[in-house]
């Protein structure tokens, strides 16, 4: 279905310009690249036309990916009882012989280590927070929160992998280009899908978590980045002015229509059209990134951070601006999580760098009427474990990778605020009620998009591959 | 024979064909519960096998022939009763209107029942007989044009010569011709001209890089091991193997075998083993606590994967956790192919750094000239000192009666001595120099092993400062003499001073001797436990060294100058113990020592056995004089030699010695830095191949021997059931698929997409040929040439087909837009090597040195290190900048961009068919990236120098050289005015000149008038952005 998809698309494009090649005349056609120079001329990519197959809740996708996997025990998972087992070994009852990586499984001892963070209930949903997170404490009441997620990796790569790909091994595409791919591009100056990267840490990214996989390439994730050129080569070179660049760029597609006419090549129609539209991108890129605009509110909201491209609140601001320009989804990633060791002080620091900037995005898209069809989503590629890895003291400890229950939060289009779902242990150790898997979440996160996850395929080796495999229920307990 | 079912655009009065018309529907709505999965199998109907079909079953038969209301499929499929209607709602799956009427035809027509095509062997057909053959140059045409006709199609005229040849040039080297290379096929009036181009072009060793190019995509070869920590590694070695096959014409059968299983051929030769580089070009995980046996499992399934997609053109790795549900390929049958690869003595988590074993030293012709050179020199060294023994004893015997026996002297090891504690009432280093940087917590003196020693209690300890620093990748040596009081406590080390801290360290643990290399404890470190413990409250002398090998083999211990056994209790390092803000501590760290310790030794090199033995003798030189010499152990007679040597010896028997250890040395070195590559290699013992439980590493099911799948021939019966049986059955001639798949895949390379589209799928969910009979005949033609790659290649682009014109009328746009009918040439933009190449060689920037390690070109600041933390990209300067695209250095999880942005293959795993996209990134990149300005300010500069001082002459000689052709009068005035606005521009802003002009690192040539190069420069980038140039047309 989705080859048929596609050359359909092919056929329509060729048939435009076949028309406007043969029949209107070049004098026609370069009428038509005239016109294409003009904002409103719809470029891009037209998703498949089966899709939205569902109701449309989320017109944009925020997701404030947080790489290294965050403690659930320290920030969302409040186990009081855990302080009276302080340092005793964790129940073989609990662990039950599952496996850990090979950082901590020969360790002798798995003791307990109850967070040293407290915790209060906010708002009126009563949902517990640790003392790290005192401006999402804020917003708890627009927040739906998972306390059950599970996932199969217990290694970032894979582990992460999955999150964004519905596979532990790479070569496939990342949920925002199946996006792409099936929902098309809302705008015509800039592209459907933008990752960026903030944070430090020793967990290194990978190209492929906003790859495009086997799809093609032109659904794959543009990385905006911090340092130089936000798009790679968006700037014109030393030298070469924008009016310089015009000319160049009107002679380009004079010489292209002459080759147009005499091969009749559709392909080279559509060469026309992406060099008008990088033409566009080299303004409206530069306009994105231009906070000369943004009150001093603005940066009371996210921090004073939020001034510095690369960082955590810069990249929250973006995607306000982002989503503001129709761009569908914006996947954030912040490293940093991966607190194996002296988690309490790691931790603390990080919450610092994030907390504000997270509630400020929220907040913000809530005040300018956005928060309603932008769905928000915060969450790493698993949990930290409740015993302690290396030195545990009175005042630290550190944790391990853990796959079988970590916290994340939606908020926005289509969830129901001020809900928790799930619940696990007394150790947070295992789920006891309502488990959602990474392929659930992907399917929720798709089917707010508009898209029925199991419909939302592409034939490659013979299969018919989609984001969720043969899995993945929508998780309808947080909808609204 | 094309077939437009898809767009229902057609009115097909031919019968209905199985294996064209019903097996696809079948396969992709029926055989998901129907099929060859035997687990979700329902109600135990094969729509995939006739006899399951047409088999009556409690009464009823789901196919009937001629009979639609006997045949049960008929009525299912056309029910209106929900429950009854297939396929069922629940599966996500639905007939279309064309697909039943098509089901239902075919039962009138009588079900006749075909095996599937590409399982069959290929078979050379009579070849069509046409009235007008004219047309055709080779076989290839006689297909087409029947097609073409049944089509009521004619084909297009040839492609203008101009084209042609840029076109032809293009597909077999990746590099457009040269003006003086068009003008030669244009001046040639001989017949068989194109034929001769076609031979010099085949004949260049350009081919066999442009060939690799696309191998390498297949083969997912990088510079690195991908996943997160993605270290580099070096798999140049086999990608020049991949280019040197390619251009020495190596039969499809041999490269096919040597790949698989080079090593396991009768004296295979080092390029044999280093072919096998193939199969070890998968990603490697080294992330901190993987667990090891998840990876091996997962670099087994990815060999399978790739082996199988590249030469059977099948999708094995859907077998992996349940049976294949298109396929005739049960679950065991995966896992059989499997055994074949599962018995590499490999690890499953891989080195961060460089390649993992089984890997060989893999030294390059000149290199392998050099290493037998030295051999020889050693050879003949050894022989002179053979030669100067005897003079050796004599003088030696001499000097010893003439010494005085009252003096007293030493001499040990100074090569490579970083610190020497002798203890001797002081804490000078002897090596160092210096005593004033020791922090003593209390250790009175006593009488030693040599001299004096120093003695622990109470958890004292030396701290000798910032010195003995090594790291994972550094040799180091560290000699010391004990005598412990205590069964547990740290000798020595240089450590975070805790248990299992980071660090290195000497200690001893319940009498055993330990040496620990931790950078993390548990999942990286290395420790080695003594088989013995040591002798308490007695003195020894412990040698340990290591080689920098991040391996545990690389640590040796000695106990008195002999080899002590060790265990390997851990052998993962991964990351460097060296401890920059700790101190060396001799007597402490992971935990205090009780006892003496006496002239501690450290090198900054692995000390040799012999040089260990020398530096375990107590007895000082003039001791050992003092000892008759037949009283005297070996290693003190070694010792005094050794001195006597090189004190007082003859100068013609120090040389010769001298000469032997320099040259030894030398010969270390030089192979240590011969590259490597990663190879396949078998077990001794094979390792026991499982089937896994939903695939799962973790979950071992029956065990399985190694086999082919049963569908298949069998392994023929004169080759070994083994990684080689399996490569020469791929070979085999009865094979219905190898030969297919790898014509199929060329046919791919100069049309755009094969005669079967789906390049990685043969199966029943792939594409059926367009010209089912054209690739049977390539398929069987290709074998009958004894594999004969080039041979292929020359046959295609011969043909009359591949020679036409590509410009598309409307008429044909409409009925074949993707030129499945052959009516048309092929036009594709080029690949993305390709696009940078040529620009490279327009400018004459090009530098066509071949193979060698990978080489960095520019790439925009810092994308390496923001999302891998640690490096940073290191741009090469100079000639490397302009390498071919092959060469520069892949780096998996961020690959060259403008690379990426042009449809490379991320090469994270197996790809044999790249998408071909159009997009705004694109045109960013070849409008701005430094690569294509540089290029275009270069190709001004050269045509400014070359083609005389008239812009419009080296405006159109820029044109004629990337185009092949003359620009026409419209473009002429198009270009020369743009040139003209611009140059207007730049000399009214001389600065904005000088810019353009010293984009990237090649010298600009001062002579020239910057504002008259700039412009022109915004005419060569103009030229190499055109559609035209960027395509093959």
């Amino acid at each position: 279905m989705t080859i048929l998809n596609d050359h359909l698309f092919a056929e329509n494009r060729r048939h435009f310009f076949a028309r406007g090649s043969q029949a209107l005349g070049l004098a026609a056609l370069a009428g038509l690249l005239q016109e294409s120079k003009a904002a409103d001329v719809p470029a891009g990519t037209p998703g498949l036309s089966d899709f939205p197959d569902l109701p449309v809740k989320a017109k944009r996708i925020i997701y404030m990916f947080q790489s290294g996997a965050p403690s659930q025990l320290d920030l969302f998972e409040h186990k009081p009882t855990l302080e009276s087992m302080r340092g005793e070994e964790l129940p073989d009852s609990v662990r039950q012989g599952q496996r850990l990586t090979g950082m901590t499984s020969g360790q002798k001892s798995f003791p307990i280590a109850p967070t040293k963070f407290k915790f209060k209930q906010y708002g009126a949903s009563g949902a517990w927070l640790s003392e790290l997170l005192p401006h999402t404490a804020k917003i708890a009441d627009d927040l739906c929160f998972i306390k059950t997620m599970h996932t199969e990796a217990i290694n970032h790569d894979p582990a992460i992998t999955f999150v964004q790909t519905g596979a532990q091994q790479a070569g496939r595409p990342s949920l925002g280009s199946w996006l792409s791919y099936g929902l098309g591009s809302e705008n015509s100056d800039l592209p459907a899908f933008v990752a960026m990267i903030s944070g430090s840490g020793d967990q290194p990214l990978y190209d492929r978590l906003w790859g495009s996989g086997f799809l093609p390439t032109r659904y794959a994730g543009v990385k905006f980045r911090s340092l130089g050129d936000p798009v790679l080569y968006l700037s014109n070179p030393p030298g070469i002015s924008s009016s310089v660049r015009r000319g160049m760029l009107d002679d380009l597609a004079a010489m292209n229509a002459l080759k147009l006419k005499e091969s009749g090549d559709p392909e080279i129609s559509t060469r026309i059209a992406q060099y008008e539209m990088a033409y566009r991108m080299q303004t409206s890129v530069p306009e994105l990134t231009d906070l000369s605009g943004e009150p001093a509110s603005t940066f009371d909201l996210y921090g004073e951070d939020a001034r510095k491209p690369g960082t955590f609140a810069w990249n929250c601001l973006m995607a306000r601006r982002l989503c503001e320009r129709g761009v569908r989804f914006v996947q954030m990633f912040h490293r940093g999580w991966d607190q194996h060791l002296e988690l309490p002080r790691n931790i603390t620091a990080q919450c610092k760098l994030t907390d504000q900037p997270t509630a400020a995005l929220v907040l913000d898209l809530k005040q300018r009427g956005l928060l309603q069809d932008t769905l928000v989503v915060w969450g790493g590629e698993f949990g930290r474990a409740v015993y302690c890895q290396g030195k545990m003291t009175p005042d630290d400890y550190g944790r391990d990778h853990h796959p079988r229950c970590f916290s994340i939060w939606m908020t926005g289009a289509g969830i129901k605020p001020g809900t928790t779902i799930g619940e696990t242990d007394d150790f947070s150790y295992n789920i006891v009620r309502d488990p959602v898997h990474v392929h659930d979440l992907n399917a929720t996160l798709l089917h707010l998009a508009g898209v029925n996850h199991k419909k939302l395929t592409y034939k490659y080796q013979g299969r018919h591959f989609r984001l969720t495999d043969v899995h993945g229920e929508v998780i309808q307990a947080a909808l609204s | 024979m094309f077939h437009m079912i898809a767009t229902g655009a057609e009115e097909p009065a031919r019968l209905v064909d199985f294996d064209r018309d019903i097996r696809p529907i079948l396969s992709d709505k029926c055989f998901t519960c129907h099929g060859p999965d035997e687990q979700k199998r329902v109600s135990g109907l094969r729509l995939d096998v006739r006899e399951s079909a047409f088999e009556v079953r409690d009464g009823k038969t789901a196919i009937v022939p001629k009979d639609l209301i006997a045949s049960v499929l008929h009525q299912r499929i056309t029910s209106t009763d929900a429950d009854q209607k297939m396929p069922p709602g629940d599966s996500g799956q639905e007939l279309a209107e064309a697909e039943i009427q098509l089901l239902t035809r075919w039962i009138q027509e009588g079900a006749k029942w075909t095996e599937h095509w590409a399982f069959l062997r290929p078979e050379k057909h009579e070849l069509p007989q046409l009235e007008d053959q004219q047309w055709c140059n080779n076989e290839i045409d006689h297909w087409v044009l029947e097609n073409l006709h049944q089509e009521n199609l004619k084909p297009s005229a040839e492609a203008d010569q101009r084209t042609l040849i840029r076109r032809v040039t293009l597909d077999l080297t990746g590099l457009p011709p040269t003006p003086a290379e068009v003008e030669a096929f244009l001046t040639d009036n001989s017949p068989t001209v194109y034929e001769a181009v076609v031979d010099r072009l085949l004949a260049s060793p350009r081919f066999g890089e442009h060939m690799a190019a696309t191998w390498l995509d297949a083969a997912r070869y990088a510079d690195t091991s991908g996943y997160q920590n993605d270290g580099p590694r070096s798999m140049w070695r086999w990608r020049d193997w991949v280019i040197e096959a390619f251009n020495s014409n190596l039969p499809f059968d041999q490269f096919t075998v040597e790949q698989i299983a080079g090593d396991l051929l009768e004296n295979a030769s080092l390029n044999q083993r280093i072919a096998t580089g193939f199969n070890r070009n998968h990603r490697g995980n080294s992330e901190g606590g993987i667990i090891a046996e998840e990876y091996q499992v997962e670099y087994v399934v990815d060999r399978v994967d790739t082996t199988t997609t590249v030469w059977l053109g099948l999708t094995m790795g859907c077998a992996r956790c349940h049976d294949h549900k298109y396929d005739p390929i049960r679950q065991t049958e995966f896992y059989k192919v499997f055994a074949y690869f599962n018995n590499v003595p490999e690890s499953g988590r891989a080195l961060k750094e460089g390649n993992s074993p089984p890997m060989i030293r893999a030294p390059r012709p000149p290199e392998e000239e050099r290493l037998r050179e030295l051999d020889q020199q050693i050879q003949a060294t050894e022989s002179r000192i053979r030669e100067l023994d005897k003079a050796l004893r004599a003088t030696q015997m001499a000097w010893e009666s003439s010494v005085d026996a009252a003096s007293e002297f030493d001499w040990s090891i100074t090569d490579g001595l970083v610190n020497h504690l002798a203890f001797d009432l002081s804490l000078y280093d002897q090596a160092r120099k210096v005593d004033s940087v020791f922090d003593v917590t209390s250790s009175p003196y006593s009488l030693g092993a040599v001299g004096h020693s120093i003695k622990f209690q109470n958890g004292s300890f030396i701290s000798a400062g910032d010195t003995a620093l090594f790291g994972y990748m550094d040799k180091f040596s560290i000699a010391l003499w004990l005598r412990a009081d205590d069964a547990n406590g740290t000798l020595i080390s240089r450590m975070t001073p805790a248990e299992e801290g980071a660090g290195y360290y000497l200690q001893l643990r319940d009498g055993l001797l330990q040496v620990n290399l931790i950078n993390r404890w548990l999942d990286d470190a290395i420790r080695l436990e003594s088989r013995q413990p040591l002798p308490p409250n007695e003195w020894c002398h412990v040698t340990m060294t290591y080689d920098g090998s991040r391996v545990a083999r690389g640590v040796q211990v000695y106990v008195n100058g002999q080899p002590f056994e060790m265990n390997i209790t851990l052998d993962r390092i991964n990351q460097t113990f060296a401890l920059p803000l700790e101190t060396l501590r001799i007597g402490g760290g992971a935990s205090p020592f009780r006892g003496a310790i006496d002239d501690v030794r450290i090198y900054n090199r692995d000390v040799s056995t012999g040089e260990a033995e020398l530096i375990a003798v107590a007895q000082s030189i003039s001791e050992i004089l003092r000892i008759k010499p037949e009283m005297r152990t070996a290693a003190q007679q070694k010792k005094l030699t050794e001195h006597f040597i090189l004190n007082h010896a003859a100068a013609d028997i120090r040389e010769a010695h001298l000469s032997l250890h320099k040259l030894r040395s030398e010969r270390r070195v030089f192979e240590e830095n011969l590259p490597t590559v990663m190879v396949m290699e078998e077990m001794l013992t094979p390792r026991k191949t499982h089937v896994l439980i939903r695939g799962q590493y973790d979950n071992p099911g029956e065990e399985v021997p190694p086999g082919v799948p049963a569908v298949f021939p069998p392994i023929p019966e004169n080759v070994p059931n083994n990684r080689l049986g399996f490569a020469r059955w791929l070979v085999s001639p009865q094979h219905p698929l190898t030969a297919r798949v790898a014509a199929n895949r060329i046919w791919q390379k100069y049309f755009g997409q094969g005669l079967v589209r789906t390049t990685e799928d043969f199966g029943s969910q792939g594409d059926r040929p367009s010209h089912p009979e054209l690739l049977d005949w390539l398929a069987a033609e290709f074998m009958e040439s004894g594999w004969n790659v080039k041979a292929l290649h020359k046959l295609i682009v011969t043909s009359a087909t591949y020679r036409q014109s590509s410009a598309i009328s409307p008429e044909l746009l409409r009925l074949d837009p993707d030129n499945r009918l052959l009516a048309r040439g092929p036009r594709r933009r080029l690949p993305a090597e390709a696009i940078r190449d040529q620009a490279l060689f327009l400018s004459g920037l090009l530098n066509e040195q071949r193979g060698g390690p990978s080489v960095n070109p520019y790439q925009p600041d810092g994308l390496w290190k923001e999302i891998a933390t640690i490096t940073d990209y290191p741009q090469s300067h100079g000639a490397d900048l302009y390498r071919r695209s092959l060469y520069s250095f892949w780096k998996r999880t961020v690959a060259p961009p403008t690379m990426v942005t042009l449809d490379a293959s991320s090469r994270e795993a197996c790809v044999v068919q790249r998408s071909r996209t159009n997009t705004p990134l694109q045109a960013l990149a070849l409008m701005n990236d430094v690569t294509f300005v540089e290029a275009a300010r270069v190709f001004a500069q050269r045509m400014m120098m070359e083609s005389g001082d008239d812009p419009a002459r080296q405006i159109s000689q820029a044109f004629v050289m990337a185009t092949a052709r003359e620009p026409r009068p419209e473009e002429v005035a198009i270009l020369q005015r743009s040139y003209e606005r611009n140059l207007t521009v730049f000399e009214r802003n001389p600065e904005t000149a000088r810019q353009l002009i010293h984009s990237g690192e090649f010298a600009v040539n001062a002579d020239l008038n910057p504002a008259k190069l700039a412009a022109l420069t915004t005419v060569t980038s103009l030229i190499l952005n055109l559609d035209e140039v960027v395509t093959k047309e």
